[in-house]
Protein backbone atom coordinates (compact mmCIF):
# COMPACT_ATOMS: atom_id res chain seq x y z
CA UNK A 1 0.00 0.00 0.00
CA UNK A 2 1.42 3.39 -0.84
CA UNK A 3 2.23 5.60 2.08
CA UNK A 4 -0.14 8.41 2.51
CA UNK A 5 0.88 11.89 1.17
CA UNK A 6 3.21 13.51 3.65
CA UNK A 7 1.56 16.05 5.79
CA UNK A 8 3.65 19.21 6.98
CA UNK A 9 4.17 18.38 10.70
CA UNK A 10 4.36 20.99 13.00
CA UNK A 11 7.36 21.95 13.56
CA UNK A 12 9.14 22.01 16.90
CA UNK A 13 10.92 24.77 17.87
CA UNK A 14 13.66 24.80 20.90
CA UNK A 15 14.83 28.69 22.10
CA UNK A 16 17.75 29.21 24.08
CA UNK A 17 19.15 32.98 25.02
CA UNK A 18 21.57 34.26 23.67
CA UNK A 19 22.59 36.57 26.02
CA UNK A 20 20.08 39.09 27.42
CA UNK A 21 18.64 40.37 24.37
CA UNK A 22 18.71 37.64 21.98
CA UNK A 23 17.99 34.04 21.32
CA UNK A 24 18.71 30.80 19.24
CA UNK A 25 15.29 29.03 17.68
CA UNK A 26 16.53 25.94 16.24
CA UNK A 27 14.23 24.32 14.06
CA UNK A 28 16.22 21.38 13.51
CA UNK A 29 19.91 19.97 12.93
CA UNK A 30 19.91 18.73 9.41
CA UNK A 31 21.15 20.22 6.57
CA UNK A 32 17.98 20.44 5.09
CA UNK A 33 16.12 22.73 1.85
CA UNK A 34 12.52 22.74 3.51
CA UNK A 35 13.93 23.66 7.27
CA UNK A 36 16.19 26.23 5.85
CA UNK A 37 12.88 27.60 3.87
CA UNK A 38 11.47 27.92 7.23
CA UNK A 39 14.43 29.14 9.03
CA UNK A 40 14.05 32.21 6.35
CA UNK A 41 10.26 32.46 6.69
CA UNK A 42 10.06 32.63 10.50
CA UNK A 43 12.81 35.14 10.28
CA UNK A 44 11.15 37.53 7.60
CA UNK A 45 7.73 37.48 10.28
CA UNK A 46 10.04 38.01 13.49
CA UNK A 47 11.36 41.19 11.75
CA UNK A 48 8.16 43.13 11.53
CA UNK A 49 7.45 42.75 14.93
CA UNK A 50 8.41 45.96 16.75
CA UNK A 51 10.57 44.30 19.74
CA UNK A 52 12.92 42.46 16.75
CA UNK A 53 15.70 44.28 16.33
CA UNK A 54 17.01 41.55 13.58
CA UNK A 55 16.38 38.21 13.41
CA UNK A 56 19.04 36.51 10.74
CA UNK A 57 18.26 32.72 9.28
CA UNK A 58 20.96 30.09 9.85
CA UNK A 59 20.55 26.46 8.11
CA UNK A 60 17.84 25.42 10.60
CA UNK A 61 17.69 28.49 12.97
CA UNK A 62 16.85 31.54 13.75
CA UNK A 63 19.26 34.00 15.78
CA UNK A 64 16.43 36.83 17.46
CA UNK A 65 17.85 40.39 18.19
CA UNK A 66 15.44 41.75 20.56
CA UNK A 67 14.84 45.02 22.62
CA UNK A 68 14.64 43.58 26.30
CA UNK A 69 12.61 47.12 27.26
CA UNK A 70 9.58 45.77 24.63
CA UNK A 71 9.96 41.94 25.32
CA UNK A 72 10.89 39.00 27.17
CA UNK A 73 12.91 35.88 26.39
CA UNK A 74 9.51 33.75 27.59
CA UNK A 75 7.13 35.92 25.43
CA UNK A 76 9.01 35.95 22.25
CA UNK A 77 9.56 32.03 22.29
CA UNK A 78 5.86 31.44 22.73
CA UNK A 79 5.36 34.16 19.88
CA UNK A 80 8.03 31.86 17.91
CA UNK A 81 6.45 28.66 19.07
CA UNK A 82 3.21 29.79 17.56
CA UNK A 83 4.73 31.22 14.24
CA UNK A 84 6.13 28.27 13.21
CA UNK A 85 2.91 25.99 13.57
CA UNK A 86 1.92 28.50 10.99
CA UNK A 87 2.41 26.70 7.78
CA UNK A 88 5.27 28.73 5.48
CA UNK A 89 4.34 31.09 2.87
CA UNK A 90 4.99 29.20 -0.32
CA UNK A 91 8.88 29.62 -0.63
CA UNK A 92 9.43 31.72 -4.10
CA UNK A 93 12.42 30.34 -6.06
CA UNK A 94 15.17 32.66 -5.16
CA UNK A 95 16.82 34.84 -7.37
CA UNK A 96 19.08 32.42 -10.06
CA UNK A 97 22.78 33.46 -10.07
CA UNK A 98 24.76 32.22 -13.15
CA UNK A 99 28.33 31.91 -12.13
CA UNK A 100 31.60 31.10 -14.05
CA UNK A 101 34.15 29.64 -12.93
CA UNK A 102 37.88 28.63 -14.30
CA UNK A 103 38.73 24.64 -12.79
CA UNK A 104 42.18 25.57 -11.96
CA UNK A 105 42.23 26.00 -8.88
CA UNK A 106 45.82 24.90 -6.44
CA UNK A 107 43.78 21.98 -4.79
CA UNK A 108 41.89 20.43 -7.68
CA UNK A 109 44.46 18.16 -8.58
CA UNK A 110 44.91 16.73 -4.84
CA UNK A 111 41.35 16.25 -4.53
CA UNK A 112 40.79 14.15 -8.04
CA UNK A 113 43.26 12.04 -6.25
CA UNK A 114 41.59 11.69 -3.00
CA UNK A 115 38.17 10.95 -4.85
CA UNK A 116 39.09 8.83 -7.07
CA UNK A 117 38.02 11.47 -10.35
CA UNK A 118 39.68 13.51 -12.62
CA UNK A 119 39.72 17.41 -12.33
CA UNK A 120 37.05 17.07 -15.36
CA UNK A 121 34.97 15.28 -13.49
CA UNK A 122 35.19 17.05 -10.49
CA UNK A 123 34.48 20.30 -12.69
CA UNK A 124 31.45 18.14 -14.42
CA UNK A 125 30.02 16.98 -10.76
CA UNK A 126 30.08 20.55 -9.26
CA UNK A 127 28.51 22.40 -12.69
CA UNK A 128 25.54 19.89 -12.33
CA UNK A 129 23.02 21.05 -9.21
CA UNK A 130 21.72 24.11 -8.77
CA UNK A 131 22.96 24.92 -5.12
CA UNK A 132 20.69 27.31 -2.24
CA UNK A 133 22.21 30.20 -0.37
CA UNK A 134 22.07 28.43 2.69
CA UNK A 135 22.91 31.28 5.01
CA UNK A 136 24.91 34.56 4.14
CA UNK A 137 27.60 34.73 7.19
CA UNK A 138 30.63 34.56 8.66
CA UNK A 139 32.87 37.08 6.80
CA UNK A 140 31.79 40.25 4.71
CA UNK A 141 29.64 38.59 1.17
CA UNK A 142 30.63 34.76 2.54
CA UNK A 143 27.74 32.36 1.21
CA UNK A 144 26.79 28.66 2.40
CA UNK A 145 26.07 26.97 -0.63
CA UNK A 146 24.69 23.43 -1.31
CA UNK A 147 24.41 20.47 -0.93
CA UNK A 148 27.18 19.44 -2.80
CA UNK A 149 26.92 16.26 -4.62
CA UNK A 150 28.23 13.69 -2.27
CA UNK A 151 30.73 12.47 -4.95
CA UNK A 152 32.50 16.04 -4.09
CA UNK A 153 32.39 15.10 -0.03
CA UNK A 154 36.10 15.94 1.60
CA UNK A 155 36.82 16.92 4.98
CA UNK A 156 38.48 20.04 5.34
CA UNK A 157 42.47 20.56 4.44
CA UNK A 158 44.54 19.84 7.01
CA UNK A 159 46.63 22.44 7.79
CA UNK A 160 44.25 25.31 6.28
CA UNK A 161 45.82 27.98 4.47
CA UNK A 162 46.72 31.55 5.48
CA UNK A 163 45.62 33.37 2.33
CA UNK A 164 43.33 32.01 -0.37
CA UNK A 165 42.57 34.93 -3.13
CA UNK A 166 39.52 36.54 -3.17
CA UNK A 167 36.96 34.95 -5.84
CA UNK A 168 38.13 31.01 -5.24
CA UNK A 169 36.16 28.41 -5.66
CA UNK A 170 36.43 26.08 -2.70
CA UNK A 171 34.56 23.07 -1.46
CA UNK A 172 34.46 20.83 1.97
CA UNK A 173 32.35 18.55 3.36
CA UNK A 174 28.55 19.00 1.45
CA UNK A 175 29.15 22.72 1.01
CA UNK A 176 30.62 24.66 -1.95
CA UNK A 177 31.54 28.90 -1.57
CA UNK A 178 33.41 31.63 -3.10
CA UNK A 179 36.04 33.34 -1.17
CA UNK A 180 34.64 36.82 -0.99
CA UNK A 181 37.22 38.78 0.33
CA UNK A 182 41.37 37.23 0.80
CA UNK A 183 41.56 34.99 4.18
CA UNK A 184 42.37 32.21 5.96
CA UNK A 185 40.32 29.06 4.35
CA UNK A 186 40.85 25.54 5.06
CA UNK A 187 38.10 24.31 2.21
CA UNK A 188 39.87 22.49 -0.80
CA UNK A 189 40.00 25.37 -4.03
CA UNK A 190 39.15 24.08 -7.09
CA UNK A 191 38.75 27.45 -9.05
CA UNK A 192 38.24 30.71 -9.41
CA UNK A 193 35.46 33.05 -10.84
CA UNK A 194 35.96 37.23 -11.31
CA UNK A 195 31.90 37.21 -10.05
CA UNK A 196 32.11 39.70 -7.45
CA UNK A 197 30.43 38.19 -4.03
CA UNK A 198 31.40 41.45 -1.59
CA UNK A 199 29.98 44.85 -3.35
CA UNK A 200 30.97 47.30 -0.32
CA UNK A 201 29.24 50.42 -2.38
CA UNK A 202 25.76 48.68 -2.46
CA UNK A 203 23.16 48.09 0.07
CA UNK A 204 22.82 45.21 0.56
CA UNK A 205 26.80 44.80 0.21
CA UNK A 206 26.50 41.41 -1.05
CA UNK A 207 25.50 39.57 -4.30
CA UNK A 208 23.59 36.25 -2.36
CA UNK A 209 21.12 36.53 0.13
CA UNK A 210 19.76 33.74 1.65
CA UNK A 211 17.25 31.32 -0.31
CA UNK A 212 18.94 32.34 -3.80
CA UNK A 213 20.15 30.09 -6.17
CA UNK A 214 23.50 29.43 -7.81
CA UNK A 215 24.56 27.19 -10.85
CA UNK A 216 28.17 27.59 -11.59
CA UNK A 217 29.67 26.97 -15.25
CA UNK A 218 33.09 26.03 -16.35
CA UNK A 219 34.76 28.67 -19.00
CA UNK B 1 34.17 76.18 10.22
CA UNK B 2 33.23 72.46 10.95
CA UNK B 3 36.99 71.32 11.84
CA UNK B 4 37.77 71.43 15.53
CA UNK B 5 40.93 69.45 16.18
CA UNK B 6 44.17 68.07 14.33
CA UNK B 7 46.16 64.96 15.37
CA UNK B 8 49.40 65.62 16.10
CA UNK B 9 49.73 62.07 17.24
CA UNK B 10 47.66 59.71 16.07
CA UNK B 11 47.75 56.97 19.39
CA UNK B 12 48.68 53.05 18.83
CA UNK B 13 45.06 52.39 17.32
CA UNK B 14 42.54 55.34 17.33
CA UNK B 15 39.64 54.13 15.14
CA UNK B 16 35.95 56.44 14.82
CA UNK B 17 33.16 54.63 16.15
CA UNK B 18 29.18 54.73 17.04
CA UNK B 19 26.99 52.23 17.87
CA UNK B 20 28.06 50.16 14.99
CA UNK B 21 25.38 48.45 11.95
CA UNK B 22 23.11 45.85 13.61
CA UNK B 23 21.15 45.05 10.25
CA UNK B 24 24.32 44.71 7.74
CA UNK B 25 24.54 40.76 9.46
CA UNK B 26 22.46 40.39 6.48
CA UNK B 27 25.50 40.41 4.92
CA UNK B 28 28.18 39.07 6.65
CA UNK B 29 29.08 41.91 7.98
CA UNK B 30 29.54 42.69 11.72
CA UNK B 31 27.48 44.99 13.94
CA UNK B 32 30.40 46.70 15.27
CA UNK B 33 30.93 50.41 16.51
CA UNK B 34 32.37 51.19 20.09
CA UNK B 35 33.96 47.99 22.45
CA UNK B 36 32.78 49.84 25.62
CA UNK B 37 29.44 51.10 24.71
CA UNK B 38 28.82 52.33 28.06
CA UNK B 39 31.78 54.74 27.78
CA UNK B 40 30.63 55.82 24.28
CA UNK B 41 27.24 56.93 25.36
CA UNK B 42 28.33 58.47 28.52
CA UNK B 43 31.12 60.39 26.45
CA UNK B 44 28.23 61.62 24.22
CA UNK B 45 25.99 62.62 26.85
CA UNK B 46 28.68 64.82 28.70
CA UNK B 47 28.55 66.82 25.34
CA UNK B 48 25.09 66.79 25.02
CA UNK B 49 25.27 64.84 21.81
CA UNK B 50 22.82 61.31 20.68
CA UNK B 51 24.15 58.84 21.98
CA UNK B 52 24.94 57.17 18.73
CA UNK B 53 27.30 60.06 17.53
CA UNK B 54 30.64 59.27 16.36
CA UNK B 55 33.58 58.91 19.12
CA UNK B 56 36.93 57.87 19.17
CA UNK B 57 37.95 54.80 20.32
CA UNK B 58 41.59 55.00 21.77
CA UNK B 59 43.59 51.34 22.50
CA UNK B 60 46.44 50.86 24.75
CA UNK B 61 47.52 54.69 24.75
CA UNK B 62 46.41 58.16 23.55
CA UNK B 63 46.45 60.65 20.51
CA UNK B 64 47.75 64.00 20.86
CA UNK B 65 45.39 66.32 19.45
CA UNK B 66 45.30 70.36 19.32
CA UNK B 67 42.31 72.75 19.45
CA UNK B 68 41.16 74.51 16.32
CA UNK B 69 38.67 75.98 17.87
CA UNK B 70 37.02 76.52 21.21
CA UNK B 71 34.97 72.88 21.78
CA UNK B 72 33.10 70.91 24.66
CA UNK B 73 34.53 67.44 24.85
CA UNK B 74 34.55 64.97 27.01
CA UNK B 75 36.84 61.46 28.21
CA UNK B 76 35.61 58.44 29.38
CA UNK B 77 36.63 54.64 29.47
CA UNK B 78 39.95 53.26 30.29
CA UNK B 79 42.03 55.80 32.42
CA UNK B 80 45.18 56.97 29.78
CA UNK B 81 46.17 60.32 32.26
CA UNK B 82 44.45 62.74 30.17
CA UNK B 83 46.00 65.87 29.78
CA UNK B 84 45.15 69.66 28.67
CA UNK B 85 48.37 71.80 28.05
CA UNK B 86 49.85 69.10 30.41
CA UNK B 87 47.50 69.66 33.60
CA UNK B 88 45.09 66.70 34.45
CA UNK B 89 41.61 66.55 33.37
CA UNK B 90 39.37 64.96 34.66
CA UNK B 91 37.80 61.73 33.13
CA UNK B 92 33.61 61.83 33.38
CA UNK B 93 33.24 65.44 32.86
CA UNK B 94 32.26 67.64 29.89
CA UNK B 95 35.34 70.10 29.19
CA UNK B 96 36.26 73.24 27.16
CA UNK B 97 38.51 73.13 25.13
CA UNK B 98 40.28 77.09 23.97
CA UNK B 99 41.48 77.05 20.60
CA UNK B 100 45.13 76.36 20.59
CA UNK B 101 44.85 73.94 23.73
CA UNK B 102 46.61 70.42 23.49
CA UNK B 103 44.87 66.82 24.16
CA UNK B 104 47.97 64.64 25.43
CA UNK B 105 47.67 61.55 27.45
CA UNK B 106 50.32 60.21 30.10
CA UNK B 107 50.35 56.76 29.92
CA UNK B 108 48.07 54.10 30.68
CA UNK B 109 47.28 53.27 34.45
CA UNK B 110 44.51 50.28 33.88
CA UNK B 111 41.78 49.42 30.96
CA UNK B 112 42.07 49.05 27.12
CA UNK B 113 40.41 51.61 25.29
CA UNK B 114 39.38 55.23 26.15
CA UNK B 115 35.94 57.42 24.46
CA UNK B 116 36.89 60.84 23.64
CA UNK B 117 33.58 62.77 22.09
CA UNK B 118 32.94 66.25 20.60
CA UNK B 119 29.89 68.80 21.04
CA UNK B 120 28.56 68.04 17.73
CA UNK B 121 29.48 64.76 16.85
CA UNK B 122 32.77 64.00 15.30
CA UNK B 123 32.47 63.55 11.14
CA UNK B 124 33.15 60.74 9.58
CA UNK B 125 32.23 58.10 6.76
CA UNK B 126 28.96 56.26 6.56
CA UNK B 127 28.57 52.65 5.30
CA UNK B 128 25.76 50.64 5.81
CA UNK B 129 24.52 53.42 8.22
CA UNK B 130 26.74 53.85 10.36
CA UNK B 131 30.38 55.45 10.62
CA UNK B 132 31.63 52.77 12.45
CA UNK B 133 35.20 52.14 11.12
CA UNK B 134 35.98 48.63 10.16
CA UNK B 135 39.30 47.76 8.62
CA UNK B 136 38.89 44.49 7.40
CA UNK B 137 36.63 46.13 4.34
CA UNK B 138 38.71 49.84 5.26
CA UNK B 139 35.19 51.20 5.28
CA UNK B 140 33.23 53.99 7.57
CA UNK B 141 35.34 56.36 10.12
CA UNK B 142 37.67 58.34 9.02
CA UNK B 143 38.17 56.99 5.50
CA UNK B 144 37.57 53.12 6.92
CA UNK B 145 41.40 53.16 8.56
CA UNK B 146 43.27 54.64 12.05
CA UNK B 147 44.02 57.74 12.61
CA UNK B 148 47.12 59.24 11.54
CA UNK B 149 49.07 62.23 12.28
CA UNK B 150 47.39 65.11 10.35
CA UNK B 151 44.06 64.16 10.41
CA UNK B 152 41.66 66.89 10.76
CA UNK B 153 38.29 66.08 13.17
CA UNK B 154 35.34 67.76 11.68
CA UNK B 155 31.75 68.03 13.55
CA UNK B 156 29.00 65.87 11.88
CA UNK B 157 26.62 68.24 13.02
CA UNK B 158 25.80 71.94 15.25
CA UNK B 159 26.88 71.56 18.89
CA UNK B 160 23.78 71.69 20.94
CA UNK B 161 23.84 75.26 22.22
CA UNK B 162 23.79 76.55 25.12
CA UNK B 163 26.71 73.76 25.79
CA UNK B 164 27.68 73.37 29.32
CA UNK B 165 30.92 72.26 30.88
CA UNK B 166 30.75 70.68 33.99
CA UNK B 167 28.50 68.07 33.53
CA UNK B 168 29.70 64.78 35.43
CA UNK B 169 29.11 61.32 36.18
CA UNK B 170 28.96 60.70 39.75
CA UNK B 171 31.76 58.61 40.97
CA UNK B 172 29.61 56.10 42.28
CA UNK B 173 28.14 55.48 38.90
CA UNK B 174 31.71 54.76 37.29
CA UNK B 175 32.07 51.57 36.11
CA UNK B 176 34.00 49.18 37.91
CA UNK B 177 36.92 47.69 35.85
CA UNK B 178 38.71 46.51 38.02
CA UNK B 179 36.12 43.48 38.71
CA UNK B 180 37.21 41.09 35.83
CA UNK B 181 33.64 39.11 36.79
CA UNK B 182 31.81 38.98 33.48
CA UNK B 183 28.33 37.52 34.31
CA UNK B 184 27.31 35.50 31.72
CA UNK B 185 24.05 33.85 30.99
CA UNK B 186 24.40 29.83 30.20
CA UNK B 187 24.38 29.38 26.27
CA UNK B 188 22.15 26.61 24.03
CA UNK B 189 25.02 24.41 24.15
CA UNK B 190 25.85 24.67 27.86
CA UNK B 191 24.82 20.97 28.45
CA UNK B 192 27.84 19.57 26.25
CA UNK B 193 29.90 20.74 28.77
CA UNK B 194 28.39 18.39 31.50
CA UNK B 195 28.43 19.03 34.79
CA UNK B 196 31.95 19.08 35.82
CA UNK B 197 32.61 21.14 32.63
CA UNK B 198 29.80 24.16 33.47
CA UNK B 199 31.51 24.39 36.61
CA UNK B 200 35.17 24.90 35.07
CA UNK B 201 33.15 27.90 32.59
CA UNK B 202 31.76 29.31 35.70
CA UNK B 203 33.88 29.17 37.95
CA UNK B 204 37.49 28.84 36.54
CA UNK B 205 40.14 31.76 36.28
CA UNK B 206 40.74 32.65 32.64
CA UNK B 207 43.12 34.81 30.62
CA UNK B 208 42.96 36.91 27.73
CA UNK B 209 45.60 35.13 25.20
CA UNK B 210 47.86 37.18 23.10
CA UNK B 211 45.09 36.80 19.84
CA UNK B 212 42.74 39.28 21.11
CA UNK B 213 41.48 42.22 19.54
CA UNK B 214 37.98 43.72 17.96
CA UNK B 215 37.05 40.29 16.85
CA UNK B 216 37.29 38.73 19.45
CA UNK B 217 39.22 37.22 22.67
CA UNK B 218 40.93 33.82 22.57
CA UNK B 219 40.96 33.12 26.21
CA UNK B 220 43.43 30.66 28.13
CA UNK B 221 42.09 28.27 30.84
CA UNK B 222 41.24 24.96 31.87
CA UNK B 223 40.38 22.69 28.83
CA UNK B 224 36.59 22.90 28.22
CA UNK B 225 35.04 19.81 25.81
CA UNK B 226 32.03 20.97 23.90
CA UNK B 227 32.63 18.28 21.37
CA UNK B 228 29.19 16.64 19.83
CA UNK B 229 27.69 16.04 16.75
CA UNK B 230 29.05 18.97 14.33
CA UNK B 231 26.56 22.15 13.88
CA UNK B 232 25.15 23.89 11.27
CA UNK B 233 26.24 27.65 11.14
CA UNK B 234 24.15 29.61 13.10
CA UNK B 235 23.80 33.89 13.45
CA UNK B 236 25.76 34.80 16.71
CA UNK B 237 25.60 38.03 18.90
CA UNK B 238 28.44 40.06 20.76
CA UNK B 239 29.48 38.29 24.06
CA UNK B 240 29.13 34.98 23.13
CA UNK B 241 31.50 32.32 24.21
CA UNK B 242 32.28 29.52 21.51
CA UNK B 243 34.21 26.38 22.25
CA UNK B 244 36.29 25.44 19.44
CA UNK B 245 37.83 22.04 19.59
CA UNK B 246 41.10 22.89 21.05
CA UNK B 247 38.82 23.85 24.11
CA UNK B 248 40.41 26.76 24.46
CA UNK B 249 37.02 29.68 24.68
CA UNK B 250 36.84 32.76 22.38
CA UNK B 251 34.52 35.25 23.51
CA UNK B 252 32.85 37.36 20.85
CA UNK B 253 33.64 40.96 20.58
CA UNK B 254 31.82 43.51 18.14
CA UNK B 255 34.09 43.03 14.72
CA UNK B 256 32.55 39.36 15.56
CA UNK B 257 31.91 36.96 12.73
CA UNK B 258 28.27 36.94 11.94
CA UNK B 259 27.91 33.29 11.82
CA UNK B 260 29.59 30.04 13.03
CA UNK B 261 29.36 26.26 14.03
CA UNK B 262 31.29 26.25 17.49
CA UNK B 263 29.04 24.98 20.32
CA UNK B 264 28.16 28.38 22.08
CA UNK B 265 28.23 27.26 26.36
CA UNK B 266 27.43 31.02 27.42
CA UNK B 267 26.50 34.63 26.13
CA UNK B 268 28.24 37.63 28.27
CA UNK B 269 25.67 40.02 29.68
CA UNK B 270 25.04 43.33 27.79
CA UNK B 271 25.75 44.89 30.99
CA UNK B 272 29.21 43.31 31.45
CA UNK B 273 30.66 43.99 27.96
CA UNK B 274 31.81 46.99 29.14
CA UNK B 275 34.18 45.51 31.60
CA UNK B 276 35.27 42.50 28.71
CA UNK B 277 36.10 45.30 26.58
CA UNK B 278 38.65 46.87 28.78
CA UNK B 279 40.41 43.79 29.29
CA UNK B 280 44.17 43.08 27.81
CA UNK B 281 46.07 40.41 26.68
CA UNK B 282 47.52 38.79 29.94
CA UNK B 283 44.30 40.14 32.28
CA UNK B 284 42.58 37.35 34.00
CA UNK B 285 38.53 37.04 34.35
CA UNK B 286 36.22 34.88 35.33
CA UNK B 287 32.40 34.42 33.81
CA UNK B 288 29.68 33.93 36.97
CA UNK B 289 26.54 32.79 35.78
CA UNK B 290 23.59 34.77 36.10
CA UNK B 291 20.34 33.84 35.18
CA UNK B 292 18.58 36.62 32.27
CA UNK B 293 16.30 38.65 34.89
CA UNK B 294 19.56 39.56 36.91
CA UNK B 295 21.42 40.41 33.73
CA UNK B 296 18.47 42.79 32.69
CA UNK B 297 18.22 44.07 35.82
CA UNK B 298 22.22 45.12 35.30
CA UNK B 299 21.55 46.48 32.42
CA UNK B 300 18.72 48.74 33.99
CA UNK B 301 21.10 50.52 36.33
CA UNK B 302 23.58 51.43 33.60
CA UNK B 303 20.92 52.75 31.48
CA UNK B 304 19.88 54.93 34.90
CA UNK B 305 23.64 55.99 34.98
CA UNK B 306 23.21 57.01 31.75
CA UNK B 307 20.03 58.75 32.47
CA UNK B 308 21.28 60.73 35.32
CA UNK B 309 23.60 62.42 32.80
CA UNK B 310 20.37 63.59 30.17
CA UNK B 311 18.81 67.18 31.72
Amino acid sequence: MPAPPSTPKATTVRTHPLGDSALLAELGTRLDTALNTRAIALAAALKKRRDVRQAVAGYASVTVHFDPDQTTYQALTTAIKRLATKRPPMAEPGRLHRIPVTYDGPDIEAAAKQLNLTPTQIAELHTRPIYRVFLVGFVPGWAYLGPLPEELELPRRHVPRTQVPAGSVAMAGRQTGIYPLPSPGGWHLIGRTPVKLFLPDSDPPCLFRAGDRVKFFAQ
Amino acid sequence: MNEKLRVTKPGLFTTVQDLGRPNAVMAGVPPGGAMDRFAHRAANLLVANDEGAATLECTLNGPELVALERCLVAITGADFGPRVNGRPVRMWEGIFLQEGDEVTFAGRRAGARTYFAVGGGIAGDRWLGSMATYMLTGRGGMHGRQLIAGDVISLAGAPRAPAVSGRQLAYNLHPDYANHTLYAIAGPHVRRLGAAGRKELFGSAFKVSKDADRMGYRLEGPGLDASGDELLSFGLAAGAIQVPRSGQPILLMADHQTAGGYPVVATVAGASMPVAAQLLPGDELTFAEVGIEAALRMRKAQRLALDSLIN
